[in-house]
């Protein structure tokens, strides 16, 4: 990594400035009197949990929504943005954490919407140009004429990155750009950033994620509840002191887990085959065991059979071939095409703690209390002759809301009022209290803060020392290595490896995870680009 | 089955009067249909198609009658239909109004205030609308234009050349709307802004006034439609006179997979189903008995069709959804 300047310059103007900034959106105190400076030719990182008012904060400082008070400097002069124009007229970019891309359309065609090459017809040529003059200058690889949707996920990244530079932005903002990478691509954007730093442009890094915080940025701005409670240089802290200003207490120590005791096999796939939605094969011949104490890791980047195969086992996808077994009970089995349902899979003992919580796992307008019965308020506990008990179901709800810190601690409220943290708790009490054989966790931690996320890896690792059998899905791959006993791998359907915990780096399962081959070659490829990777 | 080996059935195909009147049964619905398309890549959703037409027809007559000129007419009810998208596109795109309720709304608003318009200024006699107050000769049609020398060669003749001037101007606006939104800045524009405002709003773009544009320019092409209907097909108004065009014409967009030469191509098919059905209705035999089943060919063509024999049919993916930049 390059070497940093130690201190924080304090003599030159900052590039762009917040002064006390207020936003509200109702009663909620977005941005509550936050300032931050952030610097030519360095990174500022914006860290903060979920919810702490990063992303506000930004959608101010690049125009797409108005301070309610306070003030913008842009080089020591005060700016006011009424539109997101403005705020690119005044040099700022932002790299959003939900792409603004558009899937149909070109490459050349999103970088230059909106700036588009003057004229009333539509100049491709002049675009097409603008597009390939721009990947030679920062070496990022992109066809113009490739339709984004065809894209994967970090050359979608590249996409935006490029967009802000055509825009000729100088300010650029990173709104989570981590949060759907691989590691390495993780890495390959790490030197983008640094390179762009060197180039004297402004970089505001926002981001959870400590490590990465540590390893890219000079300058550290933390935010909680709407406010600034940290802004330190990155030389003189820790991940750790960080971390205790993000969540306003210290982090416990690791979730770290003795060796699983294992158990008999729960869970037993066999050649399982699963097709998309699309009808193309996803899940093509798993084998896998879960036994009981253990938690079995899958990692993958995202769109290589995860879903599929939590689908199917949950009971909402049909299966083309193969077999699934809980305690011996068939899930499902040879024949196609066949596959369970979800009552079925439920009374064999499998809870599911679903990929998208807002989808599959809450009926958000429904109160807390009804989300905590779904799926069991069939039986005796709720209901009698089809008529529900609202006292037990009270009574029940108060229980688990209490017990799984639910806030705010109300049963009466709907499921969707809730932030995205405690709407997983909701998820997770449910599916607990079922004790199941067998627990199927798909991004259980996705878009939770670090207290939250830690609090759920907590709840599962108790489960699996009481001999729950755990099936763990992730794309991020920390999590998939602090809690699994064994890791398999996913790519393209299959499982590539099973390793043991401890027996595999972040690096070998990086690289499985994308096809091994194949990911060599993408690294080839951004060698052999000019520009940013000479820089280092 | 003795009607199939009628020879009537099948020397109707050759009858150029059945092509001729396909595509004037298309021409109000094309000129709908592609506003619709326009509308609906911006991302607002228009099934008051029908009540801008109907509006357009209207005023269209009244226009003609005062000002004894059709052209005047026709720009009347051209701007008449705009000014019924206006109401739309402020309901759905400043108010953030369900888009369909707001629609519909349009449509009802256009039939009970053309019907009341209709009754009070002519009075209430029956289908002729001047016979108290005017004579049918104060309309002022919008007539036929055949082109010189290329209105005698045979057949194409009179399917394509002795047509009236809204037919030539719907076939190149089909063109017009194709160049418009496949080749210009503005329309690669709306078609963003109907996949993901957001990305158009981050760019600098202002959606809120894509939207209006959009809306409005599909209002006018259905005012034009309307026009057609009343002033260069019928020759005055009736009460209801689309009797459903408009949602004809929404079916075509969806069946022409948001692109103008579909939407043109379905309307062409839905327009030969009317025409064929005139056509057969005029014979004589047993053909006639059947002419209504018959007609209702196309029809049936264009539900097998959706249901997924040309592939399924995806609109733009933020059609119908109002945009908020403070949300998410």
């Amino acid at each position: 990594m390059a070497t940093r300047p130690e201190s924080w310059g304090g003599d030159d103007v900052p590039a762009i400035e917040a002064r006390d900034i207020v936003k509200r959106f109702g009663a909620l105190v977005a941005n509550d009197h936050v300032s931050l400076q952030a610097y030519s030719g360095r990174v500022l990182a914006l860290v903060g949990e979920n919810g702490a008012g990063k992303s506000t904060l930004m959608n101010v400082l690049s125009g797409l929504l108005q301070p309610d008070e306070g003030e913008i400097r842009v080089k020591g002069k005060a700016v006011r943005f009424r539109s997101p124009r403005d705020g690119i007229e005044a040099g700022i970019g932002m790299v959003h954490q939900h792409f603004m891309l558009i899937p149909p359309l070109t490459v050349a065609e999103n970088v230059v919407l909106g700036h588009e090459p003057p004229g009333v017809v539509y100049d491709r040529a002049a675009a097409r140009r603008k597009v390939t003059e721009l990947s030679e200058a920062y070496g990022l690889k992109l066809n113009p004429d490739t339709r984004v949707q065809n894209l994967s996920v970090g050359l979608q990244q590249r996409v935006e990155i490029m967009k802000v530079l055509y825009w000729g932005s100088d300010i650029l903002i990173f709104d989570e750009p981590t949060a759907v990478l691989t590691p390495q691509e993780t890495r390959e954007l790490f030197v983008v950033l640094r390179g762009l730093a060197q180039q004297g442009r402004t970089i505001i890094f926002i981001t959870h994620k400590l490590k990465e915080v540590m390893a890219i940025s000079d300058h550290i701005t933390v935010l909680r509840g709407g406010r600034v409670v940290g802004d330190i240089a990155t030389s003189r802290t820790s991940a750790r002191e960080i971390a205790g200003m993000m969540i306003g207490r210290d982090l416990t120590p690791e979730v770290h887990h003795p060796p699983a005791a294992l158990g008999e096999p729960v869970l037993q796939i066999h050649g399982l085959e699963v097709e998309s939605d699309l009808g193309v094969p996803a899940v093509r011949g798993v084998d896998l065991d879960v036994r009981a104490g253990e938690i079995l890791g899958i990692a993958g980047v995202e769109g290589n059979g995860q879903s599929e195969l939590v689908d199917a086992l949950m009971g909402v996808r049909k299966t083309q071939a193969g077999s699934a077994r809980v305690n011996g009970v068939e899930l499902l089995s040879g024949g196609t095409p066949f596959r369970t349902l979800p009552a079925h899979s439920r009374r064999a003992g499998v809870a599911v703690v679903p990929e998208d919580r807002r989808e599959r796992g809450l009926v958000l307008p429904y109160s807390v209390a009804d989300n905590l019965i779904l799926g069991m308020q069939d039986t005796r506990r709720f209901s009698r002759l089809g008529v529900l008990s609202f006292t037990r179901i009270r009574v029940w709800a108060r229980d688990l809301v209490g017990r799984f810190d639910v806030r705010p601690r109300r049963t009466d409220i709907p499921a969707g009022n809730l932030s995205g943290g405690n709407q997983q708790k909701v998820v997770l009490a449910r599916e607990f209290s079922e004790d199941p054989a067998l627990l199927i966790a798909a991004q259980p931690t996705r878009g939770l803060d670090v207290g939250a996320a830690e609090f759920v890896h907590q709840r599962l690792v108790e489960k699996r020392d009481a001999g729950t059998a755990i099936l763990l899905v992730s794309a991020e791959l920390d999590e998939i290595l602090a809690l699994s006993d064994r890791i398999a791998v996913m790519y393209e359907g299959r499982v590539m490896h099973i390793f043991n915990a401890g027996e595999a780096s972040e690096n070998e399962i990086g690289l499985l995870m994308t096809g091994g081959a194949a990911a060599t070659e993408v690294q080839r490829m951004d060698t052999a680009a000019p520009a940013l990777t000479s820089e280092q | 089955m003795n009607w199939l080996t009628d020879s009537g059935v099948w020397t109707t195909f050759l009858n150029t009067n059945l092509w001729s009147t396909t595509l004037i049964e298309a021409t109000p619905l094309t000129l709908a249909a592609i506003g619709g398309v326009i509308s609906e890549r911006s991302g607002v959703v228009n099934i008051g198609m029908e009540g801008m037409m109907l509006t357009g027809a209207f005023f269209a007559v009244v226009v003609s009658i005062l000002s004894n000129n059709a052209g005047l007419g026709v720009l009347a009810g051209v701007l008449t239909g705009g000014v019924m998208a206006l109401v739309h596109a402020f309901a759905s795109i400043r108010l953030k109004a369900d888009q369909i309720i707001s629609g519909m709304a349009i449509n009802l608003l256009a039939l009970g205030l053309t019907s009341y318009l209709y009754f009070s200024v002519y009075g209430s006699a029956g289908t002729t609308p001047c016979s108290s107050t005017c004579a049918p000769g104060d309309v002022r049609g919008v007539l036929n234009w055949p082109i010189p020398v290329l209105d005698r060669s045979p057949a194409l003749g009179q399917i394509l050349f002795q047509q009236n001037p809204i037919v030539y101007a719907m076939l190149l606006l089909v063109l017009l709307t194709h160049f418009f939104l496949f080749r210009t800045t503005l329309g690669l524009r709306i078609r963003a802004v109907g996949e993901h405002p957001r990305a158009v709003d981050t760019a600098g773009i202002n959606v809120q006034h894509l939207r209006y544009l959009a809306v409005t320019l599909s209002g006018l092409l259905s005012g034009l439609g309307g026009a057609f209907l009343s002033l260069g097909w019928a020759g005055n108004f009736s009460e209801n006179m689309t009797s459903g065009r408009g949602f004809i014409a929404l079916a075509a967009m969806i069946f022409g997979k948001w692109t103008p030469f579909g939407a043109f191509g379905a309307c062409l098919l839905f327009g030969f189903g009317s025409a064929l059905y005139d056509t057969l209705q005029n014979n004589t035999g047993p053909v006639q008995d059947y002419s209504t089943l018959i007609a209702t060919l196309p029809y049936v063509l264009t539900i097998v069709a959706l249901a997924g024999f040309i592939g399924r049919s995806t609109p733009p993916a933020s059609d119908g959804i109002p945009y908020d930049p403070a949300a998410g």
